[in-house]
């Protein structure tokens, strides 16, 4: 065995100065940047409010699997199976007063029985029920609770919404990282599919695409994802990352040896991702929208979602009944626009932290 | 001019291009559906495989893939884009054309006064930025904006078409359809006859109106140049229902009006919501700027500032998001048409799909493809226009 030389003494006295490990310093710029951009989101009241509403439907979507398992019965609460039709008692008399509890001869016979007669009482199962104890928004038009059929299809919201952020982050960072640096051919070829793909409008496609297709959740999710993520998203990061690829850190990185991807991912990416996680939220109000609007259309391969619960409610024909069943318009719409708006909050909110042109002076 | 020509000339060919690559993916998203048109017997015993060979051949499904593809774009550009299923043997540019006045007057007078009151109410609310009606305005318009459209159109059928007539007593807006079956019985006149001849005598009077207010511009002085722009207009507007009284087609048209009025209302009022949060934007963004200050120390008065300094320089990227715009428009259109049963492309496409008509469906959407990148183009030119930068 050789003898060792040690070299300890020497690294103490002219090794680095900073003893603290990278991940650590790293984490703590990170943790007060996040600190000082959290501060300014706070500060404008619009992107707290949309993160207020966007927590709410989360903790609807979390808590409804607990409530099936442990507190709702499933042959009742199922949002696809369950039935349930409370019972209303209807006293037979010949000249209807109250119609809440009275019922004329004529109807009651043919709802009941052909043998009822003047002052009996006839019980006849109520479809839709309005809200009640046991069902807190009413029944739908099949006897399904919808207060269950709400919080599964926010599951589902979000479920579409993050396979559609996550997909069009992806591929918008990609495409307008690599079309931005490499420029060229490359460039012009990506960002003519990007101007397609931005000026063909998305209903009408995804309603010829659901036609001959089977579409499914995950699909529509990735499709949505994929599409918003080509075009106009792809546009705006290749102008924001064509800014960053100028720069002299980019240079630098270059000298220094490092290779295309080295400096894609490390240098041009890092600087276009917030704008991407911008433009993600403002994906994922659409995709939540376009869901709910084909599968009010009838072309989604889903068994529950918001635009289905409107759809039920509309095709029975319950619509000019208006107020009267307004437990089957209004929650399922509602939850629609408001989850969709909170996320187009938020994206608003970020937009004030990362546009510092927008901040008030 | 030279220049703004031959920009106008590269765009169009580009989007022609566009286009052509539009009809590709379209014609291999078709392809990549499992099975095709001939396999829809295939579950039946009685069809012999000859027949179905015979079927298959008819259809032009034995040749190759390149050929098919050649074969399908040279049938779109002679314009023959097959029949339609749902209604054999109707053509499909036939059902195509017949929707076609119809989806156009709806986009159009939908954008155009979307674009309108968005572009006015934009303007203010910048203008009155950290006031309470500010905040509700901003909050109305992203309400407006993230609605759930379908659902809003069918409350806007209920409170407008359903409640206002049950109250009033009289029917203030029909709730669905193009026109009164009932009062069209017996008619000489076909739908699309009057509806045209609406949109001919609408256009013809508005484009007099303009010549004469360009005319009024050059030769008059600004003040005597207004009045008779603000005339010419109100003359403009009066003068088809002028046309349509003393018309035997009068009580046809007044019907058919009627029956627009909703759909382009509701239309208008969702995209006129993404405007007004554009113009609000690009507002703020101009008052930033340094000739804003100037203008402010000349002494010059707010309304001036802000009409004639701030709002036209804000013009510029909301003209530019009229694509986005259209893209909105022609989707909400699409379901504006299905839930108040306005039998335009929208419609056409919807029943198509779900009577599964593969051909009028392909058709409706190349055709509403078609629009969408005509609108796009009429923007860029317009955008040319307005800002001299961009031929060069």
């Amino acid at each position: 065995m050789t003898e060792r030389i040690d070299l300890e003494p020497e690294q103490s006295t002219g090794g680095p100065l900073v003893q603290e490990p990278l991940w650590r310093i790293r984490l703590r710029l990170a943790r007060r940047s996040f600190g000082r951009n959290w501060k300014m989101f706070v500060a404008n009241k619009i992107g707290l409010i949309g993160l207020g509403i966007i927590v709410l439907f989360a903790l609807l979507g979390i808590l409804h699997p607990i409530l099936m398992s442990r507190v709702w019965d499933p042959a009742i609460y199922d949002p696809v199976q369950g039935y349930d039709a409370p019972v209303a008692e209807y006293t037979v008399v010949a000249e209807v007063q109250d119609p809440a509890s009275e019922m004329d001869l004529a109807t009651a016979r043919l709802m009941q029985n052909p043998f009822v007669e003047e002052g009996d009482i006839v019980t006849i199962p109520q479809q839709p029920a309005p809200p009640s104890k046991g069902h807190w928004l009413g029944t739908d038009p099949l006897g399904r609770d919808i207060l269950s059929q709400l919080m599964y299809s926010t599951r589902a919201a979000f479920a579409m919404g993050a396979i559609a952020a996550f997909m069009s982050v992806l591929i918008a960072t990609t495409v307008g990282s690599v079309a931005a640096y490499y420029g060229g051919w490359i460039d012009n070829v990506l960002m003519r599919f990007a101007d397609l793909i931005l000026l063909v409008p998305l209903i009408p496609v995804l309603i010829v695409v659901g036609a001959l297709f089977n579409l499914t959740l995950p699909l529509l999710g990735m499709l949505i994802g994929v599409l918003s993520g080509f075009g106009g998203t792809a546009i705006v990061l290749k102008s924001s990352a064509l800014g960053v690829s100028v720069k002299p850190f980019v240079d630098a990185a270059r000298v220094a040896g490092g290779s295309n991807r080295h400096i894609i991912l490390r240098h041009i990416v890092p600087n276009v991702l917030p704008l991407s996680f911008l433009y993600m939220m403002f994906t994922v109000t659409e995709a939540i929208a376009l869901e709910a609007t084909l599968s009010f259309l009838g072309l989604m391969n889903v068994q529950m979602s918001w635009g289905i619960m409107i759809f039920t409610a509309h095709s029975q024909g319950y619509l000019l009944s208006g107020t009267h069943y307004w437990w089957l318009l209004f929650p399922a719409g509602l939850a629609v626009t408001m989850l969709a708006a909170a996320f187009f909050l938020v994206g608003r909110g970020m937009d004030e932290v990362i546009n510092p042109r927008l901040r008030v002076r | 001019m030279l220049k703004l020509f031959i920009f106008i000339s590269k765009r169009s060919v580009q989007m022609l291009l566009l286009f052509v690559i539009f009809l590709t993916v379209l014609f291999f998203l078709l392809e990549a559906q499992p099975g095709d048109l001939s396999q829809q017997y295939i579950g039946n015993p009685d069809i012999p495989p000859e027949e179905k060979a015979r079927l298959a051949a008819r259809l032009g499904l034995d040749m190759p893939l390149f050929s098919r593809y050649l074969a399908y774009m040279k049938n779109f550009f002679t314009g023959n884009l097959g029949n339609s299923l749902s209604q054999y043997p109707t053509p499909v540019t036939k059902l195509i054309f017949d929707a076609l006045p119809r989806t156009i007057v709806l986009f159009l007078s939908a954008t155009l006064l979307a674009y309108y009151l968005g572009f006015v109410t934009g303007k203010v609310l910048a203008w009155r930025r950290g006031k309470m009606s500010e905040y509700l305005l901003t909050l109305g318009g992203v309400g407006l904006y993230t609605v759930f459209y379908p659902w809003f159109a069918l409350l806007m059928i209920w409170t407008f078409g359903f409640t206002l007539s049950n109250v009033t007593g009289i029917r203030v807006f029909p709730i669905n359809k193009f026109i009164d079956v009932s009062d069209w019985l017996g008619s000489p006149f076909t739908t699309n006859q009057v509806f045209l001849r609406m949109i001919l005598v609408a256009v013809l009077s508005m484009l007099v109106a303009a010549v004469a207010t360009v005319i009024a511009k050059q030769r008059l002085e600004i003040r005597q140049a207004i009045r008779v722009r603000n005339i010419a207009f109100l003359l403009g507007v009066v003068f088809p229902f002028i046309y349509f009284f003393f018309s035997a087609m009068g009580k046809y048209a007044l019907d058919i009006l009627h029956h627009t009025l909703l759909p382009v209302m509701t239309l208008a009022l969702v995209a006129f919501a993404g405007i007004m949060l554009l113009t609000r934007s690009a507002m703020l963004e101009t008052l930033r700027e340094d000739y804003i200050l100037t203008a402010r120390a000349k002494g010059l008065p707010e309304k001036v500032i802000r009409d004639r300094h701030a709002a036209r320089n804000a013009l510029l990227p909301v003209v530019t998001s009229l694509v986005l715009a259209l893209a909105f428009v022609i989707g909400g259109g699409i379901i504006t048409e299905t839930v108040f049963s306005w039998p335009g492309v929208g419609l056409l496409l919807y029943n198509a799909v779900i009577l599964e008509d593969i051909p009028l469906a392909m058709g409706g959407l190349s055709v509403i493809a078609a629009l969408a990148l005509i609108g796009h183009l009429v923007a860029d030119i317009l955008y040319a226009y307005l800002d001299p930068r961009i031929r060069y």
